[in-house]
């Protein structure tokens, strides 16, 4: 008799408390800027924190507070911070910002020794492999963040800048001395 | 009777937008005839890519004899075109060779080293080329190989494909031929004119297009002489001259001259309902067709004051420039430069030790004097690239925006329609490399578009990686409770 007191009550409070908080939930809830949503949007989304902030969605409520420079994301380059600054109508100085050599991860497979924490931070999955065995990675899905090569115990991962070949190289841009002030 | 030719008033009415008239100089080439006992060289060197679109895929390994005309590579994917031998002989090796661009990075190459003998492979030959289906004929075109041989070496076989999607009204052979040099279609159609006007009458059936136009510059009467004698048994086909002014074989202009339809912006002659190839890619078809014989050489224009014995050989692909430079007689004390192609698009090659491809229509060893390089001086806003882009565009505003890193205003100016004719460099009193600008501006543009994708690639995985790891919490969960159920059970 007492067990059914007790689970009765119990059920009525988690109930009345449970649609409580529902209410509260559709109430009182705070409106987001939308400008962060879409800012997200704009960002790789792979919570690398590059950045110092510790995620996309925090480094978008910075820039949106103005407490952080369009330029403050690495593997977005240049093609970024002119994204953000035309949405965010700032302006920047792209002089400034160097276009990292892009780099793709590396496995070296002397060294590694399969122990997986390499594929756990991956943001893109782009680590594949099993314990006990040798990892690889996916190029085409790694976007450099250099999550991997914090975490591996026998450093035998490392970025290494990407091959110039036919098919990425490109004109480089006429030297500004010999076109003339 | 008088007959109201429309096509005719029509080319009349249509005048050509800027252009320029760049010294000719073909007059060191144009009239001796083709070498075709071009020796054997001792190595060939055959790269996978020398084609718009995905590179082929070796079917042969280190070691195996072919036999010329043999396939070595297989197209792969939508847009490709196999390679095949040049020569009999044995596979010394697939490996990275430089590649003829400017760049000179290397490129995977299939390196053949002759046996002497040049023996020929079995070849299914069509002695009527007229009953086969045009299905049939386009898998022809594509077992040989065939690229656009005017320079921009898109798969000739997908442009014949293209008569069953759209509707071609009119196919314009390109014999143009407005970049200064070059004589190679020149010689090719005062010397092969038969050859060609078959190969036009085949694509005409591929296509199962009523006629077909071939545009010939005024300034070559003979191979307008050679090609209107004959194509005159054939109704369906009309030689036309067109006026010598640069870039005339630019395909746009032509449909426009030729037919007062105007192509738009961002798109293709096809669009109007008008196709074109070059004259040189007629020839190979009907050699494809009619033989069975592979695009395994070409006919190249070895040129330039630095060259003793200028003339248009023909030669196997996979030949090196510097060989194919040897035998004219250059002179590499004398060279300021190499060009690949004609002065005005073709590219600068840092060195020769680069094989022929299937779009060299030249090679070029040019002196100081010829190129005259000069320091760029500032902009003096003459507007003569204006009255001479082709296109209508304003290169010296596009110019001084992406000079100011400013790519989206140059975008508006209408960068992505300008054709890298470079006629506006060759105007420009202050020497300023405009084309060059316009080149860097366009593979940027290219980068932030793989940039962009690559973000949204990023996103969605990162996303799929969040409901992944999700679905294991919920999995993982359901487990535990089904474990306490269990427990609570016993």
């Amino acid at each position: 008799m007492y067990i059914l007191f007790a689970v009765l009550s119990l059920t009525a409070l988690g109930l009345a408390l449970g649609f409580m908080l529902g209410a509260a939930a559709r109430y009182f809830k705070v409106e987001d800027n939308p400008l962060v949503d879409e800012i997200e949007k704009m960002m790789p989304g792979s919570q690398c924190g590059q950045c110092g902030y510790p995620g996309c969605r925090p480094a978008a409520e910075a820039l949106v507070a103005g407490k952080a420079s369009a330029t403050l994301c690495p593997p977005g380059g240049k093609a970024l911070a002119e994204q953000l600054a035309s949405k965010l109508s700032l302006d920047i100085d792209l002089a400034g910002v160097e276009d990292q050599v892009p780099m793709v991860a590396r496995v070296s497979e002397a060294t590694c020794i399969g122990c997986t924490r390499c594929f756990k931070v991956c943001p893109t999955d782009a680590i594949v492999g099993a314990p006990k065995q040798i990892h690889a990675v996916v190029a085409d899905a790694c976007i450099a963040c250099g999550k991997c090569v914090e975490v591996c115990p026998t450093e035998c991962l490392g970025m290494q800048p990407i091959k110039t070949t036919l098919r990425n190289w490109r004109w480089a841009k006429p030297d500004l001395a010999a076109a003339g002030a | 009777m008088v007959v109201l030719d429309i096509n005719a008033l029509w080319r009349r009415r249509s005048k050509i937008r800027g252009g320029v008239h760049p010294e000719p100089r073909k007059e060191s080439t144009a009239d001796k005839p083709i070498v075709t006992d071009f020796p054997l060289p001792e190595r060939l060197y055959l790269p996978l890519q020398q084609h718009l679109g995905q590179p082929a895929e070796p079917v042969v390994r280190a070691g195996d004899k072919v036999l010329k005309g043999q396939l070595l590579a297989a197209s792969r994917g939508a847009v490709s075109a196999s390679v095949h031998a040049s020569t009999s002989g044995t596979v010394a090796g697939i490996e990275e060779y430089p590649a003829p661009h400017p760049s000179g990075l290397p490129t995977p190459t299939i390196v053949l080293e002759p046996d002497g003998e040049d023996r020929w492979i079995e070849g299914a030959g069509e002695a009527d080329p007229f009953s086969l289906t045009p299905e049939e004929l386009c898998a022809r075109v594509d077992q040989a190989g065939i690229v656009g041989l005017g320079g921009a070496a898109f798969p000739s076989a997908m442009k014949l494909n293209l008569g069953w999607r759209t509707r071609i009204n009119t196919l314009i052979i390109n014999g143009g031929e407005c970049e200064p040099y070059l004589t190679c279609d020149d010689r090719l159609m005062r010397e092969r004119a038969a050859e060609i006007v078959e190969g036009v009458r085949i694509m005409l059936h591929g296509l199962q297009c009523p006629t077909a136009l071939i545009a010939i510059e005024d300034n070559k009467p003979e191979a307008y002489a050679a090609m209107l004698d004959a194509a005159k048994k054939h109704g369906r086909i009309e030689v036309v001259q067109v006026p010598s002014l640069y870039p005339m074989g630019w395909e746009k202009n032509l449909v426009t001259h030729l037919t007062g339809k105007e192509v738009p912006a961002g798109g293709r002659p096809t669009d109007v309902g008008v196709l074109l190839h070059n004259v040189a890619t007629a020839y190979a078809v009907q050699r494809a067709v009619r033989y069975g014989r592979p695009l395994i050489s070409r006919v190249v224009t070895v040129s330039g004051e630095a060259v003793e014995a200028p003339r248009n050989v023909e030669a196997p692909l996979g030949t090196l420039l510097s060989e194919l430079l040897a035998f004219c007689g250059h002179k590499p004390e004398r060279t300021a430069r190499y060009v690949m192609g004609g002065p005005m698009m073709g590219d600068h090659l840092p060195h020769v030790q680069v094989p022929l491809v299937k779009r060299t229509s030249g090679i070029l060893a040019l002196t100081p004097e010829e190129i005259q390089a000069a320091d760029a001086r500032p902009c003096i806003r003459c507007g003569r690239c204006v009255s001479a882009c082709p296109v209508g565009l304003l290169p010296l505003e596009m110019m001084t925006r992406i000079r100011a890193g400013q790519l989206d205003a140059a975008v508006s100016f209408g960068l992505r329609d300008c054709i890298s004719c470079s006629s506006c460099s060759y105007v420009c009193p202050s020497r300023i490399p405009l084309v060059h600008y316009f080149k860097y501006a366009s593979g940027e543009l290219m980068a932030r578009q793989q940039a962009q994708q690559k973000t949204e690639q990023t996103n969605r995985l990162a996303e799929e990686k969040r409901r992944r790891l999700e679905r294991a919490k919920q999995a993982a969960a359901a487990r535990k409770a089904q474990a306490s159920a269990k427990e609570d059970a016993s």
